[in-house]
């Protein structure tokens, strides 16, 4: 028998009884940094692979939602940080230790990034833009010859992008629930998929929705594959990891990740797709959804989870 | 720009740090290739002022200093020359600052418009409150005479008051800490060696080899310097003895925890003395030269033995051995704790006599690890006319009960307060001085019985506590780090005095208590009891007395004065004892005398019928009592009490840790909410709380029925009859299901 | 250079929390935080039981993943191994309050990140921190490690000592007598 008491009544808010320093922000950031990780990987691979025109909205509509949606990512960020008029001490420094710093810093590069691949695309989109100046019609017109660079660029910083928003997290040994390697390939491919996802959502073609459905098929697999093995590392693992899996084994988070994330994020999306394979005729926008809301609870959960996972006072009694 | 200064001040450390002039706040980044401190940890900085004091948060009275930087309050530290405290205070001194600082404090003088008990009051200035007050003592004094007005006092301030009251010709002034506290201490050990055992306790504990503690929770009990000695003993290796039915913090130190069942350890005490006796374990010598009635004794225990106390007490016959042996072993450097809070169960007199018996016959009175001779200051009283004589004291009211307190009695006076035919002493006005008698007295339906039924009651305070409620009028003193104080003269090994100052300006409409009772004096024409001009003039004849000054004692706050007493008897030294017989009496004279067992014997107690259990109750070590659980620092530390209940009982009744149960006593008197701790480190037949929580004022917000009020369920006490203490563990408790 | 360190000696402490409310009162520590706190684990069954009583705090570890794990460099080693964190290139990110396995830092209302600071500033004058200075069952030591003669490089070499999950690998300063 051990019982465990604080004594002195520590109550420090955000800390205390478990802790909750980050709340809905991180979570919708990591989502948004994941999505737009999947549509820059796809925009980047099918250029480069050359079907830029069938496939449309991968290549170049998708792209035209990642500023916003990386402009939302960091509002989320800038609201979540407590000590805000200081927020540009992010960029008077590199730390390569610190997922933080190079995330702050990938993402300097991932938005003029995509900004400058939108600019080569607009006016195929948009026949009648007008870039009103002179210098900026002359700069787009140039750089629309480094697309293929770009493309390049895209595939590389959207997989560090993807890697980091799991990478986030698993640097924090602190935290049990995160302590382990597989949560940054789970958000990278979550990422993917749900990119896929989204472009699925917005594009017309039937090729091309048909494609990205095999292809997310492939994705959802190995998420399901990558969770099981987590959950059986965990298990194998030291006594605070047991703990930490037992929250989703029969704990707090089992009917929410079991439920939404598992089942109607994953299996069933899964079986809808496979099924579409095979002939039927599923509406994309529902396993499109399902993929995206289970992508964004899983965030909530693995953020919130990870917080209420510790080494230290698991089973104190909390006398104030 | 609270930045700058900050880099600034930075730069004056690390230049006292590095003996260098360092300038340029910028050029400041790196120290040794590592960067700047933190700029909030750089607050030494700002002009920083000293007051002397000693604490007033419990009556260890540790002197120490009020820090202000800028002129605010920042922090208490103790005085390293103060004996209390080496230095150091306790929790609750330490958080002193946030009695000063705390919002809901009083702050005019209020007076009563509508009937005691409602809480209607209307502001006042003080000349209103103290004519008002005058007025009614006078009118008192005239249909009753002045002895119907009794003073209760726990306090420093209290002494004017005193002052006041036997001028004004009445002795009625008790203290809580006599018949609810270490009355029953005091006498026994009077009737035993012939001296009490005083506060700070005369106990060299950090000398013991063995200490023994009955119930008495040090640690818990944050009793500052007693702590400190404990602490000491215990690293340099002391065997510690705890008799308590709960794994008390100090039982935790305990090479022996006996988890005794509650009520029984006269039982114990007695069988240990049957050990000692007849292995023969006592000092021989000691006993034959120092004590009186050995051979009486011997008998009287002869029965007492460890496999009679065991049913009783539930304590293995070995282990009574064994820890018997183990006294005896390491004595004279032993030390029977005397305890302090020992009203428990009115055999309590009889009971510490047992303790005070077996510390004589270990021989640790007057030895080193046992019981020292405290050395006391000797100052100059300020001369004061003489007071009139009463005609009748409290003790009228009880003729032939309590012949050996020698304090008044504040349960006694509470219930010689309620009406009662044939009984003629009733008191009529109650002048409460820091002391929260709702909380404080046993049996509360009677302390408001008599409140209902006083002619005048007046509280002098600093909170909006329960006794304010009942007030007719309420003066609201400044708090201790607002005022002057007679100076604090504590007995110990040393002969020391200390100095309380002034820190703050006093807050709102509030005066010192020394104003308060000089003001009042003058509106009852008894201003020559109260000659000196100002409080300073009083301080400085004192301190001239002695050859010190205020001046000097603002400067250094402690002063130790010469005295060449040894702290023990020498060796083989002859000593008069202040008994009868001028012996320690292991046979005691004076109780026969009176009627009362001159050996302490066992009595059985009453046991908590089915489905209940005893209520216990102690400290939390940052809380004194009912007055700090509104200060913000240490409700910080702890909010509110919880009740300990051992796991089976906790199953049986289906609680769990952090569950709100609602407790009932025999009597059908309900607690208020109360969070369950369930926990082994408590026996199966009692339920255990921290005494000062559950306050029912609704001015005093940050406590406001938080946790749960011991008092409330005391509806019973068992009356020491050799000295009128209320013993107050004699209530059974159980769960109020449908009120959870 | 010296290497600061604590040791508590948990058969000493009472676990009064004076050294919390100390922290308070010396630090402004606003009501309702703490820098430090106080831990009793009771082992075993009634009657048999045994209890640690630990006053704890950040444990300025030699490989502190709060430092490691700041974008901006606000958390940092100092003189002697102390960690502190500079306000003022705090960001407020909270990623060294998930990184700490001992839930040592909390959001400091003015909105940086706060902890023990080892009360550096006192230390820097020659004193002892506020809590060891006020502990009065003077249980706990402070010191610099690299002195072989301080009492704290002495009493660990004398006394049986722990540190809180070791297994966590953050070399923590701040030892438990046993
Ligand atoms: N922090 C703090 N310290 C204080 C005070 C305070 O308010 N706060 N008040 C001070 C004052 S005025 C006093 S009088 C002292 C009081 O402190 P003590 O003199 O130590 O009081 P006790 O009643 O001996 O202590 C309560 C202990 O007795 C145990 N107990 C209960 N019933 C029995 C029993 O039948 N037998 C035995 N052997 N033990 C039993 C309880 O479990 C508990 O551990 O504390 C002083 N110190
Ligand atoms: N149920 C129960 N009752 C008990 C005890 C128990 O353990 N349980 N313990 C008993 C013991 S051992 C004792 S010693 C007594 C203690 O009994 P009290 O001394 O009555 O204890 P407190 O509850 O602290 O009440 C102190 C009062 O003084 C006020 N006060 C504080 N500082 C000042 C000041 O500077 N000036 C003025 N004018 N007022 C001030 C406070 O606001 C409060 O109203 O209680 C006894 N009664
Ligand atoms: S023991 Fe604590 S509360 Fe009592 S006088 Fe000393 S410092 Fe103040
Ligand atoms: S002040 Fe000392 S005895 Fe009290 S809790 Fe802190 S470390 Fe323990
Ligand atoms: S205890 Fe936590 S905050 Fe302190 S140095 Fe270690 S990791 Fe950092
Ligand atoms: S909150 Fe401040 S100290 Fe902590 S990691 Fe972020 S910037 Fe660094
Ligand atoms: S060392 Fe200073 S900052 Fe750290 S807990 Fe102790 S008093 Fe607080
Ligand atoms: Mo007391």
């Amino acid at each position: 028998m051990k019982e465990t008491v604080i004594t002195s009544g520590r109550m420090n808010p955000g800390i205390d009884p478990v802790l909750h320093a980050w709340g809905w922000e991180i979570p919708i950031y990591l989502f948004l940094g994941g999505v737009v990780a999947g549509i820059l990987f796809f925009a980047g691979l099918y250029y480069i692979r050359g079907k830029s025109e069938q496939y449309k909205a991968t290549v170049k509509i998708a792209p035209l939602f990642v500023p916003a949606m990386l402009s939302i990512g960091l509002l989320a960020l800038f609201l979540d940080l407590t000590h805000k008029l200081y927020f540009w001490r992010l960029y008077t420094i590199i730390r390569w230790e610190s997922p933080m710093s190079w995330g702050a810093w990938i993402l300097m590069i991932v938005f003029p990034l995509s900004l400058m691949w939108i600019a080569t695309f607009i006016e195929d989109i948009f026949p009648n833009w007008d870039w009103k100046f002179n210098f900026v019609k002359k700069t787009v017109t140039w750089l629309t010859g480094f697309q293929k660079w770009m493309a390049w660029g895209l595939i590389i910083t959207s997989l560090i992008l993807g890697m980091y928003t799991g990478i986030l997290l698993s640097a924090f040994n602190a935290r049990p629930f995160w302590n382990t390697a597989i949560l940054g390939p789970l958000f990278l491919v979550s990422g993917l998929s749900t990119g896929t996802a989204f472009i699925m959502l917005i594009s017309k073609s039937h090729e091309e929705k048909s494609k990205l459905g095999q292809i997310d098929l492939v994705l959802i697999a190995i998420e399901i594959f990558l969770i099981i093995h987590m959950f059986m590392g965990f298990l194998a693992s030291t006594e605070v990891q047991i703990h930490a899996a037992h929250m989703f084994l029969g704990g707090p988070y089992t009917a929410v990740f079991w439920t939404f994330v598992f089942t109607l994020g994953l299996i069933v999306p899964f079986i809808s797709e496979a099924l579409e394979l095979k002939g039927f005729k599923i509406p994309v926008v529902i396993p499109a959804m399902l993929v995206l809301i289970g992508g964004l609870i899983l965030r909530f959960i693995v953020v919130d989870a990870g917080q209420s996972s510790r080494w230290l006072y698991k089973f104190v009694e909390q006398l104030q | 720009m609270s930045k700058r200064l900050n880099r600034r001040e930075f730069i004056k450390i690390l230049g006292a740090g590095t003996g260098g002039a360092l300038v340029g706040a910028s050029t400041i980044q790196t120290f040794a290739g590592m960067k700047t401190a933190s700029s909030a940890d750089l607050i030494t900085e700002g002009s920083i002022e000293k007051t002397p004091t000693y604490c007033e948060l419990c009556f260890w009275k540790c002197a120490g200093w009020v820090h202000k930087k800028d002129g605010e309050p920042w922090k208490i530290t103790g005085n390293p020359d103060d004996p209390n405290s080496h230095g150091r205070f306790c929790p609750r001194g330490t958080g002193g600052i946030g009695t000063y600082t705390d919002p809901q404090r009083l702050k005019t003088p209020l007076i009563r418009i509508e009937e005691r008990g409602k809480q209607v009051f209307k502001e006042a200035t003080w000349d209103e409150a103290l004519d008002y007050i005058a007025a009614k003592m006078n009118k008192i004094k005239e249909k009753w005479g002045p002895e119907c007005i009794a003073l209760f006092t726990h306090g420093s301030g209290g002494t004017y008051f005193k002052t006041l009251l036997k001028g004004f010709g009445s002795n009625n002034i008790a203290a809580p800490s006599y018949a609810q506290c270490r009355g029953p201490r005091e006498e026994a050990y009077l009737l035993t060696y012939g001296e009490g055992v005083g506060s700070p306790e005369r106990t060299d504990m950090v000398n013991s080899k063995c200490i023994v503690l009955i119930g008495s929770h040090i640690g818990e009990n944050m009793h500052n310097g007693q702590v400190q000695d404990f602490s000491e003993a215990v690293a340099n290796g002391a065997t510690v003895i705890t008799v308590d039915p709960r794994y008390s913090i100090a039982a935790s130190k305990s090479k022996y925890w006996l988890p005794i069942k509650p009520a029984t350890d006269m039982a114990l005490l007695l069988a240990w003395i049957n050990v000692i006796i007849e292995e023969e374990l006592y000092d021989k010598e000691y006993v034959k030269q120092y004590t009186y009635g050995f051979e009486e004794l011997k008998k009287a225990v002869k029965k007492n033995t460890p496999e009679w106390a065991y049913p009783i007490t539930t304590i293995k016959p070995h282990l009574i051995r064994e820890t018997a042996r183990e006294m005896a072993k390491n004595a004279p450097a032993t030390l029977v704790h005397p305890g302090r809070h020992v009203t428990w169960y009115g055999d309590d007199t009889q009971r510490v006599r047992a303790g005070a018996i077996l510390n004589a016959l270990l021989g640790s009175w007057g030895r080193r690890g046992g019981f020292y001779a405290p050395a006391k200051a000797k100052v100059e009283k300020y001369p004061l006319p003489e007071f009139p004589k009463p005609k009748k004291d409290w003790k009228d009211a009880f003729p032939d009960q309590f012949p050996l307190a020698n304090l008044a009695l504040s349960s006694g006076i509470c219930d010689a307060t309620i009406p009662t035919p044939g009984k003629d002493c009733s008191f009529k006005g109650w002048i409460v001085y820091g002391t929260n008698l709702p909380l404080t007295l046993p049996e509360p339906k009677k302390t408001i019985e008599a409140l209902k039924a006083l002619e005048l009651v007046v509280a002098i305070d600093i909170m909006p506590m329960e006794i304010t409620g009942w007030a007719d009028v309420v003066l609201p003193e400044c708090t201790y780090l607002e005022r002057y104080d007679d100076i604090r003269i504590s007995p110990g090994r040393e002969s020391t005095i200390a100095l309380r100052a002034p820190a703050f300006e006093a807050k709102y409409d509030t005066k010192p208590a020394a104003w308060i009772a000089k003001e009042l004096s003058k509106k009852l024409g008894l201003e020559k009891y109260f000659p000196w001009e100002t409080f300073e003039d009083y301080l400085d004849y004192r301190l001239k007395s002695i050859g010190s000054s205020l001046e000097e004692m603002k400067k250094i706050g402690v002063k130790k004065l010469a005295h060449d007493e040894d702290l023990y008897f020498l060796n083989g030294e002859e000593y008069e004892f202040g008994t009868n017989t001028g012996k320690i009496e292991l046979y005691s004279t004076a109780l026969e005398e009176h009627g009362f067992d001159p050996v302490p014997k066992y009595t059985h107690h009453e046991e908590p019928p089915e489905g209940y259990y005893r209520l216990n109750y102690g400290r939390a070590p940052m809380h004194s009592f009912s007055r700090t659980t509104n200060n913000s620092y240490l409700t910080d530390l702890m909010a509110e009490n919880v009740v300990w209940i051992n796991p089976l009982i906790a199953k049986e009744w289906d609680i769990k840790t952090g569950d709100y149960v609602v407790l009932k006593n025999t009597d059908g008197t309900k607690s208020n909410k109360i969070k369950a701790y369930v926990t082994q480190r408590i026996r199966h037949d009692s339920l255990y709380m921290v005494h000062g929580f559950g306050h029912r004022q609704k001015q005093m917000s940050t406590s406001y029925l938080k946790g749960a009020d011991d008092t409330n369920l005391m509806s019973r006490v068992k009356i020491d009859p050799i000295m009128g203490g209320t013993g107050m563990r004699a209530n059974f408790i159980t769960f109020s299901m449908e009120d959870v | 250079m010296a290497r600061y360190a604590m040791a508590i000696d948990t058969k000493r402490c009472v676990g009064c929390a004076d050294c919390v409310v100390a922290c308070q009162t010396e630090n402004n520590v606003p009501i309702g935080y703490c820098r430090d706190w106080i831990v009793q684990d009771t082992y075993g069954e009634y009657p048999n039981l045994s209890m640690e009583i630990r006053s704890e705090r950040c444990n300025h570890c030699d490989d502190s993943p709060c430092v490691r794990c700041c974008p901006t460099s606000a958390s940092h080693y100092a003189e002697g191994g102390i960690v502190l964190v500079t306000h003022d290139e705090c960001i407020g990110c909270k990623a060294c309050i998930t990184s700490c396995p001992y839930d040592a830092r909390y959001v400091h209302p003015e909105g940086y990140i706060d902890k023990c600071t080892f009360c550096i500033h006192r230390v820097k004058e020659g004193e002892d921190p506020a809590c060891v200075a006020v502990c009065p069952t003077h249980c706990m030591i402070f010191g610099d490690l690299d002195d072989k003669n301080s009492e704290i490089s002495k009493v660990l070499r004398s006394r049986k000592y722990k540190t809180l999950i070791p297994e966590a690998g953050t070399k923590p300063h701040v030892f438990y007598l046993l």
